[in-house]
C-alpha cells in the first residue's frame, strides 16, 4: 500500500511559483490556463499488511502536524 | 549575560551571533541541537541558516529537534528567545511565533542591506533603540516572505507585536522597500507574552563600524537591558 500527500498552496496565499509557471505556459501558447498552484508531492510505502484505517488516522495527524503546515497549505491525503 | 546559541545540522550564522555576542562584551556558546537542555543560559539566540538543509519547508524539521523541546519550556518559563532568519521561520513552524515564512514573492534570494523602522520599543528587544533610529542592517533570504492570516495580522496590530518593519531611507513603508512581499512589511515579530521574538534581518552581522553598519547592536542591547533589569529585580 502506498500513501500519497499532495500539499498545495492555500488559495488566500502568494504563489509566485504558480503564477510564473501560468505566465510560462501562456507564453508557450497553452490556452484557457486560468490558475497554476505549485505544490509538493509526498510518497510513503506503507509496511507490508498495515492497517488501511489505522494508517489513514495515523497519517492524517502527520500531515496536518509535520508534513504541511496549516497556516500556508492544504493536504490531501489518498491511501491505494 | 549568558547566551545560548543553537547549533543545528547547516546553521551557518551561529558563530557570528557569538561573535557579536562576545564583542558587545557578554558570554555566548553554542548548544547542539541534540541536546535536551540548554544549561545555564539568561537567553537564546536561534540562528541562521539552512537547518536540515531546510528540506520540506524551511524549521520545519529542525523544531521537532530535542534542543526545540528545551527552547519551548524555556519561552513557556519567561525566557527571552530571539530567532534570527532561519531562527524565525523555526519558532514560526514551532508555534511559538505566529504566522509563516513563504518563498520571497519575486521567487529571488535577496542579499542586501534593507531599511528598518522599529514599530515599538516596548519590548525586551528594541527598547535600546533610539527613537526614530532606522537601522540598517542586511538580509540574505530565500523564504522570508511573511504570511499569517487577516485575523492574526489583525492580533499582531492591537497586540503591539510588531517589531519591525521594512522601509525606505526616509521611513516610509513603501511596497518598493519591501524586498520580499511580506505583508504589512513585516520584518520582525514578537509573541503575545513580548519574551520570544524573530526577524529575518541579521543584526549579529552588522554589530561593528568593520561591518560597514552597527546598527543591529541595539537589537542585542536591548536584551542585554532587559536582562540586567531582570537581575537586578531578582537580587532586590
Amino acid at each position: 500500500m502506498k500513501a500519497k500527500i499532495i500539499i498545495t498552496p492555500k488559495k488566500a496565499v502568494l504563489d509566485p511559483q504558480g503564477k510564473t509557471v501560468q505566465s510560462a505556459l501562456e507564453q508557450m501558447g497553452y490556452q484557457g490556463v486560468a490558475a497554476v498552484h505549485v505544490g509538493k508531492y509526498i510518497e510513503i510505502e506503507l509496511a507490508p499488511g498495515a492497517d488501511k484505517a489505522a494508517a489513514q488516522k495515523a497519517l492524517n495527524g502527520a500531515a496536518h502536524k509535520f508534513l504541511s503546515n496549516p497556516i500556508i497549505e492544504d493536504y490531501r491525503l489518498e491511501i491505494e | 549575560m549568558n547566551f545560548a546559541v543553537l547549533q543545528f545540522p547547516a546553521s551557518n550564522c551561529d558563530q557570528d551571533a557569538i561573535h557579536a555576542i562576545r564583542l558587545l562584551g557578554h558570554s555566548a556558546r553554542y548548544v547542539w541541537h541534540k541536546e535536551n537542555s540548554l544549561g545555564a543560559a539568561d537567553a537564546v539566540i536561534v540562528p541562521g541558516g539552512f537547518s536540515y538543509g531546510d528540506y520540506l519547508r524551511c524549521g520545519a524539521i529542525a523544531r521537532f529537534s530535542s534542543v526545540m523541546q528545551a527552547v519551548k519550556q524555556f519561552a513557556d518559563n519567561g525566557g527571552l528567545v530571539l530567532g534570527i532568519c532561519n531562527g524565525f521561520q523555526v519558532l514560526t513552524e514551532a508555534s511559538l511565533l505566529p504566522g509563516a515564512l513563504i518563498r520571497n514573492r519575486d521567487l529571488q534570494f535577496h542579499c542586501e542591506h534593507i531599511f528598518l523602522k522599529t514599530a515599538t520599543t516596548v519590548s525586551p528587544f528594541t527598547n535600546k533603540i533610539p527613537p526614530g533610529k532606522l537601522l540598517r542592517i542586511p538580509i540574505a533570504h530565500g523564504e522570508g516572505c511573511y504570511y499569517a492570516d487577516e485575523e492574526t495580522l489583525a492580533r499582531l496590530k492591537v497586540g503591539n507585536q510588531i517589531l519591525w518593519q521594512y522601509c525606505d531611507a526616509n521611513g516610509n513603508l513603501t511596497d518598493t522597500a519591501n524586498p520580499n512581499g511580506s505583508l504589512r512589511n513585516i520584518a520582525g515579530i514578537c509573541n503575545e507574552r513580548r519574551n520570544v521574538a524573530g526577524l529575518m534581518p541579521h543584526p549579529e552581522r552588522a554589530s561593528e563600524p568593520v561591518l560597514g553598519s552597527d546598527d543591529g547592536k541595539w537589537i542585542f542591547e536591548s536584551i542585554f537591558a532587559t536582562l540586567e533589569k531582570k537581575n537586578a529585580a531578582q537580587a532586590a
